[in-house]
C-alpha cells in the first residue's frame, strides 16, 4: 500500500503552483514605510510568528493553508517559527480583544528588531464586524505599529502570499 | 415520568419554536437539575438573560428537547453546577457577563472576564471598572515532586490563544487546568439590537471553522421564531455546504493529529485533500469557507455553474486517495503507538457532559443533531452515525474517518436529488416578541443558537453555544496521567474552538 502511494507521488511531480506576483496594494503600502536598513538586515528570508489576537479562527485556517503543497510558503524563504524571539515578522489576526492586548504587546516586545508587523483580516484593520464591542480594542494598530495590512474575511492563501511576497521586494529606486 | 412533561407541568408555558419553553419555580428548577444528575436529561445549554437564566434540556432516552427558564429578580439562581459539574463554566460565564449569581456554586471564580474590559457584568448592569489583570487562583495541587508548566495564551504554533496550567509529576500530567476567554469579542452584546443580516454575519464569525454550522443554526432559530418556510432547494444547498465544511475540517484534523505524532506524510496528504475541498466550495459558492452564504430565509446565492462538477471531481479525488492514506495510518505501528490508549475519555464523563461530535461519539455517546433533530434534508437522506467506545485519540481519529465517508455518501445523494426552485423566502413580520431555537450538527458537534426577536424584527437576545463548552473540560480529564509530550496529540484530537467558546 505504502509503496504504491509513495510511488505515485514520485511519478506525479510537485503539486506546488506558480506564485502570484506581489500585491500592488501591499507594495504601495510598504513603499513609504519599510526602511532600507531593515531590508538589508532581514534579507530575503523571513521568520514569521503568527499571533491570534481574537480572530474567529478563519484567518488561522487560511494561514495554515500556506504550508500545504499548493502554496508551499517555505520555497520563498518564509517560514513560521514557534517563538517571537526567533521572528522577523509578526502576523497578527483578529480585532485585538482587550483580553489579548497585553499578550500582543509582550509578544511584540519579545520580537527582536528590526521587525515588521502584518495585520491579517478585515477585523485586524479596524475591528471589522466586532468594532464597538466592550471587549475589543478595534484593530492591530491600536496596540502595535503595523507595516502592512492584508484584507479579507478571511484573506485567501493567495491574498496572503501576495502580501507576504511584497515584504521581500526591494523598493524601486 | 418523562423529564420535560414532568417539569412543564410545574411551570408556565411561553410561546417558543420549535421547542417549548417553560418558566418554572425554584422547585421545578431543582427537579430539572435532578433529571440531569439522574441522567434522565442532558444539558444542551445554560445561558443568562435579563433577570433570568435558561436551561436547554435533551430528554433521555426520548430525544425530546425543551427549554426551562428560571426568573431571578433578586439576581440569584440555584446553582446547577452544585450537583452537575458540566454546568460549572457556563454558570461562571453567566455570573461574569450578567451578574446573576449561582447560589451554592462550587466555583465562584470569574470566567471569560480577565479584568481588561473596563466594565464588569457587561450584559447586565455594565458597571465601569478599572482595567487591571484580574488575579486568578488556580486550583491547588499538593504533593511531592510536582512542578507546574504554564503555557499560553500565545502558543507555539498557528493556534488560537488560551492558557493551560499543567501540574506534572515527572513526565505524567497530574492536573491540567485551562483558563480561557482571551478571544472574547463580546459577540452576544453586538447581537443585541442588531438586524438579522448583521446577526447572521456575527453568527458566521463565532467560530470560523464552523461558519456554515453557525449560520445555519442562526437561520434555523430565526426561521423558527418567524415561522418561515425555507425553499427546498435552499435547504439542500445548506446541507451540501455543511457536509463540505465537515469534510474540510476532518481532513485538517486527521492530518494535524498525525503531524503531532511526527508523521508528516499524512499531514501533507490531508492538507491536499482539505485544499481540494475548499476549492470545490469556492467553485460552488464563491467563498472557500462558505461564509455568509446561509442567510435567514434561505441561501444568499445559488450553486455556481460548474459547482456540481467540481464537487463530483472532489469526491472522486478523495475516493482515489483517502482509503490508501487511512490504510497507512492503520498499518503504521509507530503512529498507532502514539494514538492508541492515549487521552482516554470515559463514556460516563462524555454522557454526563453531553459531549457532542467526535469527542462524544468516540466515547459511546451517539448523539448527532442530524439524526436526533432530523432537520431537513437529513430526514430524507440515508447515512449512519459512527460510534465507538474506546475513547482514545485513535477512536476520535477513526470517527472522523468514518464521518468523511458518510459525508461523501450524503453529498452523492444531495447532488442526485437537489430540488429546483427558489432560494430565499421572505421573512415575515414578528408582530410581537418571537423566540426560536436552532440546533445543527457542525463538524465539532452540535451548535445551539437561541434568539429572541423584538416587535421591530431586531434581535433582542441571541445566545450561541459552541460544542466546545462541553468538550474543553473533558480534555482536562482525558489528559490526566498521560505524559506532557502527548498533550498536543490529545488537544488536537479534541480540537476545541477557543473563539466559539470565548465568543
Amino acid at each position: 500500500m505504502r509503496t504504491s502511494l509513495l510511488f505515485k507521488n514520485l511519478m506525479r511531480g510537485p503539486m506546488t503552483e506558480t506564485a502570484p506576483a506581489p500585491g500592488d496594494q501591499a507594495l504601495a503600502e510598504l513603499a513609504g514605510r519599510v526602511d532600507r536598513a531593515a531590508l538589508a538586515r532581514l534579507g530575503r528570508s523571513l521568520a514569521i510568528r503568527e499571533v491570534d489576537a481574537g480572530s474567529c479562527n478563519a484567518c488561522e485556517l487560511e494561514i495554515h493553508a500556506l504550508n500545504n503543497a499548493f502554496y508551499d510558503l517555505e520555497r520563498f524563504g518564509l517560514r513560521f517559527v514557534a517563538s517571537p524571539r526567533h521572528a522577523d515578522v509578526l502576523l497578527v489576526t483578529g480585532p485585538v480583544t482587550k483580553n489579548m492586548r497585553e499578550a500582543l504587546e509582550r509578544t511584540h516586545a519579545a520580537t527582536p528588531g528590526p521587525k515588521w508587523v502584518v495585520a491579517v483580516g478585515n477585523c485586524a484593520v479596524d475591528g471589522g464586524i466586532f468594532a464597538g464591542s466592550y471587549a475589543v480594542t478595534g484593530g492591530v494598530d491600536k496596540v502595535v505599529p503595523v507595516d502592512l495590512h492584508i484584507r479579507g474575511c478571511p484573506p485567501t492563501p493567495t491574498d496572503l502570499l501576495k502580501g507576504l511576497l511584497a515584504l521581500l521586494e526591494r523598493p524601486q529606486k | 415520568m418523562a423529564a420535560l412533561t414532568d417539569i412543564a407541568n410545574k411551570g408556565r408555558s411561553v410561546a417558543a419554536r420549535p421547542w417549548p419553553r417553560t418558566v418554572v419555580t425554584r422547585g421545578a428548577w431543582q427537579l430539572a437539575v435532578q433529571y440531569l444528575v439522574d441522567a434522565g436529561a442532558t444539558m444542551l445549554g445554560l445561558w443568562g438573560d435579563t433577570g433570568a437564566v435558561h436551561l436547554a434540556l435533551l430528554e433521555e432516552p426520548s430525544g425530546e428537547i425543551g427549554v426551562v427558564t428560571l426568573e431571578c429578580p433578586d439576581g440569584k439562581f440555584l446553582s446547577v453546577a452544585a450537583r452537575h459539574p458540566a454546568a460549572n463554566r457556563l454558570e461562571r460565564a453567566i455570573s461574569s457577563l450578567y451578574g446573576l449569581k449561582p447560589v451554592g456554586a462550587p466555583d465562584t471564580r470569574p470566567w471569560l472576564d480577565l479584568g481588561f474590559w473596563g466594565v464588569t457584568e457587561p450584559l447586565g448592569r455594565a458597571k465601569k471598572s478599572r482595567v487591571q489583570a484580574r488575579a486568578y487562583e488556580f486550583l491547588p495541587v499538593e504533593g511531592e515532586n510536582l512542578h507546574q508548566i504554564p503555557v499560553g495564551p500565545v502558543h507555539a504554533g498557528i493556534i488560537e490563544p488560551g492558557h493551560f496550567r499543567f501540574t506534572a509529576n515527572g513526565e505524567a500530567v497530574a492536573r491540567l487546568e485551562q483558563r480561557l476567554g482571551y478571544v472574547h469579542k463580546g459577540i452576544e452584546s453586538l447581537m443585541a439590537g442588531a438586524d438579522l443580516d448583521t446577526g447572521a454575519q456575527l453568527a458566521g464569525r463565532t467560530s470560523g471553522d464552523s461558519t456554515v454550522a453557525y449560520a445555519l443554526a442562526f437561520a434555523q432559530a430565526v426561521e423558527a421564531a418567524l415561522g418561515t418556510d425555507v425553499p427546498p432547494r435552499a435547504i439542500w444547498l445548506r446541507a451540501l455546504m455543511a457536509e463540505l465544511e465537515r469534510m474540510a475540517n476532518h481532513f485538517g484534523d486527521i492530518g494535524a493529529i498525525c503531524n503531532d505524532a511526527s508523521f508528516s506524510m499524512i499531514y501533507a496528504e490531508c492538507g491536499i485533500l482539505r485544499e481540494r475541498t475548499l476549492r470545490a466550495a469556492q467553485a460552488c459558492f464563491g467563498h472557500r469557507l462558505m461564509m455568509d452564504r446561509i442567510v435567514p430565509g434561505g441561501v444568499a446565492e445559488d450553486i455556481a455553474p460548474g459547482g456540481e462538477t467540481a464537487v463530483r471531481q472532489l469526491l472522486e479525488a478523495v475516493r482515489g486517495r483517502f482509503p490508501e492514506l487511512i490504510a497507512i495510518y492503520d498499518n503504521t505501528a509507530s503512529l498507532q503507538d502514539r494514538t492508541v490508549a492515549t487521552g482516554y475519555l470515559s463514556p460516563t464523563l462524555a454522557r454526563s457532559f453531553g459531549a457532542g461530535g467526535y469527542v462524544g461519539r468516540a466515547s459511546g455517546r451517539a448523539f448527532d443533531a442530524r439524526k436526533a433533530v432530523a432537520y431537513a434534508p437529513y430526514d430524507q437522506l440515508d447515512f449512519e452515525v459512527p460510534v465507538r467506545d474506546d475513547g482514545d485519540v485513535n477512536a476520535r481519529l477513526w470517527i472522523r474517518v468514518r464521518e468523511v465517508e458518510q459525508s461523501m455518501r450524503l453529498i452523492d445523494q444531495i447532488l442526485e436529488r437537489l430540488p429546483k426552485g427558489t432560494l430565499r423566502a421572505k421573512l415575515g413580520k414578528p408582530n410581537g416578541v418571537r423566540e426560536g431555537v436552532g440546533l445543527t450538527e457542525g463538524f465539532r458537534g452540535d451548535v445551539l443558537v437561541a434568539v429572541r426577536l423584538g416587535p421591530d424584527g431586531a434581535i433582542e437576545r441571541c445566545h450561541l453555544r459552541d460544542p466546545s463548552w462541553f468538550q474543553w473540560p473533558l480534555l482536562e480529564a482525558a489528559i490526566e496521567g498521560n505524559i506532557v509530550a502527548d498533550f498536543p496529540l490529545c488537544n488536537k484530537s479534541f480540537n476545541c474552538s477557543y473563539s466559539g467558546h470565548d465568543l
